[in-house]
Parts: structure tokens; C-alpha cells; sequence
């Protein structure tokens, strides 16, 4: 019978302020876990009132049309900004990343909470603009328009560059912590795949982030100062407030899906008992994709007026980002060949995300096709691609990474068959919702409209529906993951099975997180080594 | 250089040295400001420009004698700004190249957005 030990960080101290001024990095962790699903439902509250004004062909039919604007604003600002670039790394690196290395904490504990802090700061920010007039740019904040209207542009953009800051600490604090903080034993070779994709993230977030940073503050100066960067009437360039916006923000991309991609290594071996396929590829491929997402930020430009000869590098450049992420995607079923497979929770997240990530990278070679491109520009297709990735992609394995070490976090399983039942209402809500997005697109309707003609209210409707299906999934998912932390079953040590080192300490991990220090004897996933062992023990 | 190692000292006059270098650089500077050398203006300017501050980076700042993977971080953050401003310039140096851009004027005055008549669509860029 398992049992939860006494001793654990989450008992280690009591009260409000021992969590608020917490150095280690798994409450840290925890405080993030909790801010994050905060902004995560009152993005899906956006959400929702997006999809119930599209509901029906005709105009204001819940919202008026000009706050249709905000409300797609802020649901992309909060989703993207405060959710998904923080959500993997903050969260689950924050708490798994010492654990698996091996290490007491982060390399710089007071910088790790310090970026807590700055992320809450930022979101206060954020919090402020909505509620004193709001903002109709997008999540992409294009000048002109950015930096004529009359809205709380500035307040909305300082968030986005406080938040980077405090992404900047995260990233800067893991790559310190796995270049100095590895066990003895654990090589570069022996990490698991998660800590490298965290350390491909957290390169991306030291390089990338600085130039949005930059740009937004050139937007502030233009508004405040009237300097002519980005706006024509004063000799500016608007196409290069959008090339300085994505130098980060397509990278950024890669920020939000690479730690996603490291939880699916993680729970792809655990729940096949088997060594993962192609370890050094997918390894280096992380870097591969975070070397080549600096190289293809044109293409989200391509009806923008840059020039033709840029879109034609671009587009060409765009197709190398597929490499690497192929080789990820077939290394990670090669895994499952001939492996012992648990269909547990984590496992069905798993292949809801090889599948919807599948599908959102296939139709970004669409997109990244210059030709085909110019058609689809603008229309509900780009919007369903960026979801499968992003939604399909990164959420989904955040959620396959919360489900795998939710019983490590607490201590506690969660009841697994209301579980998978939420995971078969994310997965077909999901699908429901975007394959109509699919096909919206490919019939012409033009994306960030409040209305459409009847022609697309069949499947507008059923778009709808399914994100009422999906957002019902994923409040299921939070009311038995909560239920989980107070009621939950004791779920001992290793409940996979797993070979990672987090799992050889106790549940919850006590404040130093192993009573010795641990040695790597064996690879991440040597799950042969291990039988063969045992069998010459007995 | 192991992590522990002392501070790495250099004799004074390499820092007097390269300090002479950077003055000559200076003057050199003003005076090619003064003759018109067409194109070359901006290359020479901006050749002497590099040279100093990598000066400056390698000895006093000690970047050429440090561990390498300091100086593999600043040439990487040279290398990502180069490609974004490079790949910008593929851009911005080639517009108009298949099809002419025509020239006009834009009002100061001219309306972006007029929320009278305006349906609330906002129809910029693409975002994926």
C-alpha cells in the first residue's frame, strides 16, 4: 500500500508567505501552475465568446462587433503570451527539470522566483489594459494601426515586455542549471530528452526574446514620441515593425511546442517500457529546429508587401523546419514498435498529440508554400494550422505532461477513468472545432470577422459545438486534477514505471528532493539494461 | 581556463598599445569624414568601427583569452543579428523588383481607421 510521505516540500513549510517567498523550485513550479491555469480558463472564456458570436450567421448576435476585435485580441495576448510560452518550461520544467538532472534546485533559486514575480507584474499589466479600454490589434500588435488608435496599446505591450523578461530568467536559469547542476554519471547523452528540449527553449528565450522586447518598445516610442520608425506618414516602415516581430515571435513558436516535444519523449518511453528510438536524433533535432526557426520568420509575411525575392527565401527556408520535427515524429513511432504499451491518461494525450501535431505541421507546408499561401492568407485555415499546433501540439502535451507527473507534483493519482473520459472529449472537441476551421478556410472565410455569410453556417456551428465540447473536457480535467490534490489515491514512487530520476525519489519529493544525491548508472530509457539486471539478480 | 583560475592579467603596455590603436583608428575616422569616397563612405566607417569594438572586446575586455565558450556566446549573438538584418534587407533592398512599386504620397491626414463607418474588421498579416 503506497503512502504519502510526511516529510515532503509541500509540508516542509506552512502559510501563505512560505509560498510566496518559496525558493524552491517545485512550489515555484506549483505558483506558476496555478497563475497559468487561471489566465489559461480566462483565455477560454475569450474563447468561448468568440465561438458563441459565430454561432450564427447574423451580426451581434452575443457581442457587439467592435468588441468581437478585443475579445479575439486578448484571447491570442493571453493564450500566447501568458499561457503557452510560459506554460511547459514555467511549470513542469520548473519542477521535473532539477529532479531528472538530479539537482537540489535551479542554478539561480532567488532568479527563479524573482521571474515569477516579474511574469505576475506583467500580468497585472496585461489585466489593467482590458479593463481600461482594451485592445483591437491582435495578438500581433501591427503598426500602423498599433500606434495611431486610441486603446491601451502601451499598457498591453509592457506586459508582453515585462513577460519576456521574466521568460528570459526562466530560459537563462535552465541552461545554467544543466550545463552545472547534472548528477554524477549523467552525461550530456544521459539527460533526458525533456532537459533537452528545455535547454533548446531556453536558448530560444535567451536569443529571441530581446528582439520583441526591442520592438515593442520602439511601438511605445513611436506612439509616446511620434518618432517615424514604423508609421509611413513620418518616413517609417511598417513591413519592419512585422520582420522585427517575428524575428521573435516564429521562434517563438518553437519556444511554445520544443518543451512539448520533450514531454512527449518522456511519456512515449515510459508508457512503451522501452528505449527511445533514435535518442541523438531527436536530441540534436531540437536544436536543429531551434537553429532553423531563426531563418523563416518571412513567411508569415508574405502578403504583406516584402519583397518577392525575401518571400522566395523564405518559403524555401520554411521547408527545413519540417526535417527535424519529421524526425522527431518518426523516431517517437518507432518507439512504440514492439514496446509494452500502457494506455494510460498520459499515453492517450500522447497520441492525441502525434496525431493533431501531425496534421498542424503537414498543413503548415501548405502555408509555408508561397503560391498556395497567398490563397489561404487571412483565412480560417492559418487560424485551424495555428491551433494544431499550438492547442493540438503544445497544450496537449502539456496536458500529457501534467497527467505523467501529476502523481510526482502531489503525490496523489487522479481518478483515471473520468480522466480518459475527458481526454476523448479534448481530443474529439478539438477536431470537431478545427477540421470545420479546415474547411471554412478552404472556402474563402476570411479570418478575425464577426460575421459571415449563411453559406458558412453549417460549419461555423458545428465549430462552435465542438469547442463547447472541448472547453467541457477541460473543465472536467481541472475538477478531477484539483479533486486529485486533496482525495486522491496514494500514488507511490514510480507509478509508470518510469527510469528518469525524478521517480526514484519519494511522492511528493521531499525540499531537497532525494535523501542522497543520485548517480545516472544508466541511460534515461534503458529499459533492456535494466531487465537484463534483474533477471541475473534473481 | 579552468573555473576558479585567477584574473588574467595583461602587461600595461598592450592596454597602452591597443589604447594608441584606437586613437589612431579615431583619427583616421575624421579624416576619411572629410573626403567623399562615394559608396566607400559607409564601408570604411563602419570597417573601422568593427575593428575597434572587437578590439576592445578581445583585450579589454579580455573576450581572446577567456574561456571559448564565452567568446562562442558573443560571436552567436553577432551571427543571429546579422541574420536579421540581413534577411530584412532581402526584403527592403529588393522591393519592387517584379512588380514596379508606384509611387504615392501618403496623406498625413489620411483616415486608418474610422469607427463611424468602420464594421470592425481588422484584416493585418498573417499569423501562424
Amino acid at each position: 500500500m503506497n503512502t504519502i510521505p510526511e516529510q515532503n516540500f509541500l509540508t516542509a513549510e506552512k502559510g501563505l508567505k512560505s509560498w510566496l517567498t518559496t525558493l524552491d523550485h517545485k512550489r515555484i513550479g506549483i505558483l506558476y501552475l496555478i497563475s497559468i491555469t487561471f489566465f489559461f480558463f480566462v483565455g477560454g472564456l475569450f474563447a468561448l465568446m468568440i465561438r458563441l458570436e459565430l454561432m450564427f450567421p447574423q451580426d451581434e448576435f452575443f457581442i457587439k462587433l467592435d468588441d468581437f476585435n478585443q475579445v479575439f485580441t486578448l484571447h491570442g495576448v493571453i493564450m500566447i503570451f501568458l499561457v503557452i510560452i510560459p506554460s511547459v518550461p514555467a511549470v513542469l520544467g520548473n519542477f521535473v527539470l532539477p529532479l531528472q538532472l538530479g539537482a537540489k534546485d535551479v542554478a539561480f533559486p532567488r532568479l527563479n522566483l524573482a521571474s515569477w514575480y516579474l511574469y505576475m507584474f506583467g500580468a497585472s499589466f496585461a489585466l489593467f489594459s482590458i479593463f481600461t479600454g482594451g485592445v483591437d490589434t491582435g495578438w500581433t500588435f501591427y503598426a500602423p494601426y498599433s500606434t495611431t488608435i486610441d486603446r491601451s496599446v502601451i499598457s498591453m505591450t509592457m506586459a508582453v515586455f515585462i513577460i519576456g523578461f521574466s521568460s528570459i530568467f526562466t530560459g537563462l536559469n535552465f541552461i545554467v542549471t544543466i550545463h552545472k547542476l547534472r548528477a554524477p554519471g549523467m552525461t550530456w547523452f544521459r539527460m533526458p530528452l525533456f532537459a533537452w528540449s528545455i535547454y533548446a527553449t531556453g536558448i530560444l528565450q535567451v536569443v529571441a526574446t530581446p528582439v520583441i522586447g526591442i520592438t515593442v518598445v520602439l511601438l511605445v516610442l513611436e506612439r509616446l514620441l511620434g518618432i517615424g520608425i514604423f508609421d509611413p506618414t513620418m518616413g517609417g516602415d511598417p513591413v519592419l515593425f512585422q520582420h522585427f516581430f517575428w524575428f521573435y515571435s516564429h521562434p517563438a513558436v518553437y519556444i511554445m511546442i520544443l518543451p512539448g516535444m520533450g514531454i512527449i519523449s518522456e511519456t512515449i518511453t515510459a508508457m512503451a517500457h522501452k528505449n527511445i528510438f533514435g535518442y541523438k536524433a531527436i536530441a540534436y533535432s531540437s536544436l536543429g529546429i531551434a537553429f532553423t526557426s531563426f531563418l523563416v520568420w518571412g513567411h508569415h509575411m508574405f502578403v504583406s508587401g516584402q519583397s518577392e525575392f525575401a518571400a522566395m527565401v523564405f518559403s524555401f527556408l520554411t521547408f527545413f523546419v519540417a526535417i527535424p520535427s519529421a524526425i522527431k515524429v518518426f523516431n517517437w513511432i518507432a518507439t512504440l514498435y514492439k514496446g509494452s504499451i500502457s494506455l494510460d491518461t498520459p499515453m492517450l494525450y500522447t497520441f492525441s498529440f502525434l496525431i493533431l501535431f501531425t496534421i498542424g505541421g503537414l498543413t503548415g507546408l501548405f502555408l509555408g508554400t508561397l503560391s498556395v499561401n497567398v490563397t489561404l492568407s487571412d483565412t480560417y485555415f492559418v487560424v485551424a494550422h495555428f491551433h494544431y499546433v499550438m492547442m493540438g501540439g503544445s497544450i496537449i502535451a502539456f496536458l500529457a505532461g501534467l497527467h505523467y507527473w501529476w502523481p510526482k507534483i502531489w503525490g496523489r493519482m487522479y481518478n483515471e477513468k473520468l480522466a480518459k473520459i475527458a481526454c476523448g472529449m479534448v481530443f474529439v472537441g478539438f477536431n470537431v472545432t478545427f477540421i470545420s476551421q479546415f474547411l471554412l478556410g478552404l472556402k474563402g472565410m476570411p479570418r478575425r470577422y464577426a460575421t459571415f455569410t449563411s453559406e458558412f453556417a453549417q460549419l461555423n456551428g458545428f465549430s462552435s459545438w465542438g469547442a463547447f465540447l472541448l472547453g467541457a473536457g477541460l473543465l472536467l480535467t481541472a475538477i478531477y486534477l484539483i479533486h486529485a490534490v486533496y482525495k486522491g489515491k496514494p500514488a507511490g514512487n514510480n507509478p509508470w514505471g518510469a527510469l528518469t530520476l525524478e521517480w526514484t525519489t519519494s511522492s511528493p519529493p521531499p525540499h531537497n528532493n532525494f535523501e542522497k544525491s543520485p548517480t545516472a548508472h544508466y541511460g534515461p530509457y534503458d529499459f533492456d539494461k535494466i531487465v537484463v539486471e534483474s533477471t541475473l539478480d534473481d | 581556463m579552468s573555473e576558479h583560475s585567477t584574473p588574467h592579467v595583461l602587461p600595461l603596455r598592450v592596454y597602452l598599445g591597443i589604447g594608441a590603436i584606437l586613437l589612431i583608428f579615431t583619427i583616421i575616422t575624421v579624416i576619411a569624414a572629410q573626403i567623399d569616397l562615394g559608396f566607400l563612405n559607409i564601408v570604411i566607417a563602419l570597417a573601422i568601427a568593427t575593428t575597434k569594438a572587437l578590439l576592445v572586446a578581445f583585450f579589454f575586455m579580455h573576450l581572446y583569452y577567456d574561456n571559448k565558450l564565452l567568446f562562442l556566446i558573443f560571436a552567436s549573438s553577432i551571427f543571429f543579428l546579422t541574420v536579421l538584418i540581413s534577411l530584412t534587407m532581402f526584403d527592403t533592398l529588393r522591393r519592387g523588383d517584379i512588380y514596379e512599386i508606384r509611387d504615392i504620397n501618403i496623406e498625413q491626414d489620411a483616415i486608418i481607421y474610422d469607427e463611424s463607418s468602420s464594421v470592425g474588421a481588422d484584416t493585418s498579416g498573417t499569423n501562424h
